[in-house]
């Protein structure tokens, strides 16, 4: 009854000045609007920036790197055990770029409950030959299908099918621009120099188009047998196994274990692109940010608002304190009039924040760079919708705060004595 | 002997700024059941402080109230609400109607809050209280849209729905002309002698204070009459 009776005055105290309640609203929705639209588009071009590099990149890279050995054999001299060995110009001895027990590994790794997936590459160093100018570029010897699964391949082979370079016998893909120097359309065959001096025909089968052009004028793809054949290799040779993980997060701590069960090199993701990470967050940090001073901003405006209506009220707070309502009940009322306003205010600035996230997701957004891009990106994360809504209360609570604790303390003798 | 509605034992007040004024001094009275009590004094000499007292809505002072042979004195806010709510029914000066509000809603506002009856029951009441004050008509009008007169008179309405153990009035016919001057006291008048209603009316017009059934005349923060 008495809830009920506070909830029926706060209404009536509402839509008496229903204008200002509404300007004290549209403030809310303008602000949760802005700050979802915001964090949505700022994510979804996080997503978009880190997905160029993150996606394609394995979480886990195992490779042998060719490097001197830390042990060289002086330390090992016990005649020199006490004194401090200096050696100048020391080079890596005979080793291979291949990855021992190749096999084994990748079965290891592959029965791993951690991981996704994980599939071996190789990569060949060759000249294409254009007329009687070599050009260097790389091959990266692939697994296709697993290429694609893990890693979206087919998303970059922009022309041609991705799959025929694993149909099509000595087929490559090649990057667009490596493409463009070459002149090679689809169907062509091009001259393939290796470091060896082997010289092989290969059939272009499409074109990939990474979004970096650095890479798309270096890079082409072959199936990893065509490319053992290349350099002449048995079919377990390959320098690089790439695994995904299930958890992005574990990559450090997976490459330590790999690196010392294996004995071999082991890259993570997080080592190797830092500099993405730190981009994503501060993009972040900023969006919440410009979000919660929105959010402050409306803040003021409410308590701006409830003040003035207080002032208003006086008397109305007068005679319901002398007439039975306590200074809680005051106060229940007050805080329960801003706590709509940022409710509904709220919930209105959600709808419109998905609206306008809509809105933004469809304005065409074409550029070369992007090949799987047609619109701005956009993150529809419920995260952002449920802080959005949780600060609208919160803002809103802390705006009613002050102003219903000043009304639950009038003092009505005060009031009424001094007409 | 008669039932005591209200007991003031040795109140004492003073006011702290900006000097220290002693505004009450050693007040002690009772006011029992059906008595129409009407409290006269100059302009200043402390009476309707007494009456805020009285009402439980100024808690800072010396000394024991009584209301229904109940100690008022250190109770919490939340209880004196209550208090207030269910035994004492006010009618001020000023009407302090709630604009926002119809008349009758005004008039149920107490009643919801004191939760005894039901919303129907809360309104058939009101209703009742207006048909008895003559102005059973205006239950729908917004509250903002009435006279002086009648608001009033909803005023009093208001301040009969709980049946309270008794009505205060600060100046109730201050701010009224002649004829609705009477029409109040006439209100006053029937409800003490028909519904031996009590009541304890603050005013400095001569000429009601000598209609009701007992005088109490202060002068300087004390009782010199009555």
């Amino acid at each position: 009854m008495n809830s009920r009776l506070i909830v029926g005055i706060a209404k009536s105290l509402l839509l008496a000045r229903w204008r200002q309640t509404l300007v004290a609203a549209v403030g809310v929705t303008f602000s949760i609007a802005m700050f979802i639209t915001l964090l949505g588009f700022m994510n979804g071009l996080n997503d978009l920036l880190d997905g160029l590099i993150l996606n394609r990149t394995p979480h886990v890279r195992l490779y042998n790197e060719i490097k001197p050995s830390d042990n060289q054999p002086v330390n090992a001299s016990a005649q020199f055990s006490d004194s401090y060995n200096f050696i100048s110009s020391v080079k890596s001895g005979i080793s291979r770029q291949e990855i021992y027990d190749s096999g084994p590994i990748l079965q290891a790794v592959k029965a791993d409950a951690r991981v996704l997936g994980a599939t071996p590459k190789l990569t060949a160093q060759v000249f294409f030959n254009e007329g009687t100018i070599e050009i260097t570029g790389v091959i990266n010897g692939v697994d296709v299908e697993e290429e694609s699964r893990l890693f979206n391949f087919q998303d970059y082979v922009t022309a041609g099918n991705y799959i025929d370079a694993k149909n099509v016998a000595n087929s490559i893909i090649l990057g667009n621009g490596l493409a463009e120097i070459l002149v090679a359309d689809i169907g062509d065959v091009v001259q393939v120099t290796t470091i060896q001096g082997e010289r092989f025909p290969l059939k272009v089968v499409g074109y990939f188009q990474s979004g970096i052009q650095e890479i798309d004028k270096v890079q082409s793809y072959a199936s990893i047998s065509t490319t053992q054949k290349l350099l002449g290799k048995p079919a377990n040779y390959m320098t690089d196994i790439q695994v995904k993980l299930h958890e992005l997060d574990m990559a450090p701590a997976v490459a330590k274990e790999y690196e010392q069960i294996f004995n071999i090199d082991a890259e993570d993701i997080q080592t190797a692109n830092a500099q993405f990470d730190t981009g994503s967050s501060i993009r972040s940090l900023i969006s919440y940010a410009v979000g919660i001073t929105l959010l402050i901003v409306a803040g003021f405006g409410i308590f701006n608002i409830l003040n003035m209506m207080i002032y208003e009220k006086m008397d109305s707070i007068a005679i319901l304190k002398a007439t039975g309502f306590s200074g809680r009940d005051v106060n229940l009322i007050f805080l329960l009039i801003a706590l709509s306003i940022g409710f509904f205010g709220g919930l209105v600035g959600l709808v419109m924040g998905f609206v306008f996230s809509v809105i933004i997701d469809n304005i065409p957004f074409n550029t070369a760079a992007l090949p799987t891009v047609k619109t701005y990106p956009v993150n529809y994360n419920p995260v952002f919708y449920f802080i959005g809504g949780f600060f609208s209360l919160i803002t809103t609570y802390l705006a009613g705060f002050f102003p219903a604790r000043k009304a639950s303390r009038v003092d009505p003798v005060e009031i009424i004595r001094g007409k | 002997m008669q039932d005591i509605i209200l007991e003031a034992r040795h109140i004492n007040k003073q006011f702290h700024d900006p000097v220290t004024v002693q505004v009450l001094t050693d007040i002690t009275f009772t006011v029992n059941k059906g008595e129409f009590v009407s409290v006269i004094g100059k302009s200043g000499c402390g009476k309707s402080t007494l009456l805020y007292i009285l009402s439980t809505m100024d808690t800072d002072y010396d000394g024991e109230l009584l209301i229904d042979q109940d100690l008022m004195t250190g109770r919490s806010d939340t209880e004196l609400a209550r208090v207030r709510n269910e035994k004492i029914g006010f009618v001020f000066q000023f009407h302090y109607l709630l604009n926002e509000f119809t008349v009758l809603r005004n008039v149920m506002l107490p009643g919801l809050k004191l939760g005894r009856y039901s919303e129907q029951e809360v309104e058939h009441r009101a209703l009742e209280r207006l048909k008895m004050l003559g102005i059973e008509q205006l239950a729908s009008k917004p509250a903002y849209h009435i006279s002086g007169g009648e608001k009033q008179r909803v005023a009093i309405a208001r301040a009969l729905i709980n049946d309270p153990h008794i009505i205060m009035g600060d100046e109730p016919t201050g701010n009224l002309d002649v004829k609705n001057s009477n029409l109040v006291f006439d209100i006053f008048k029937e409800l003490s002698e028909v519904h031996n209603q009590t009541l304890l009316i603050v005013t400095h017009d001569q000429s009601f204070a000598e209609n009701t059934s007992r005088i109490i005349e202060m002068e300087d923060g004390r009782i010199i009459r009555g």
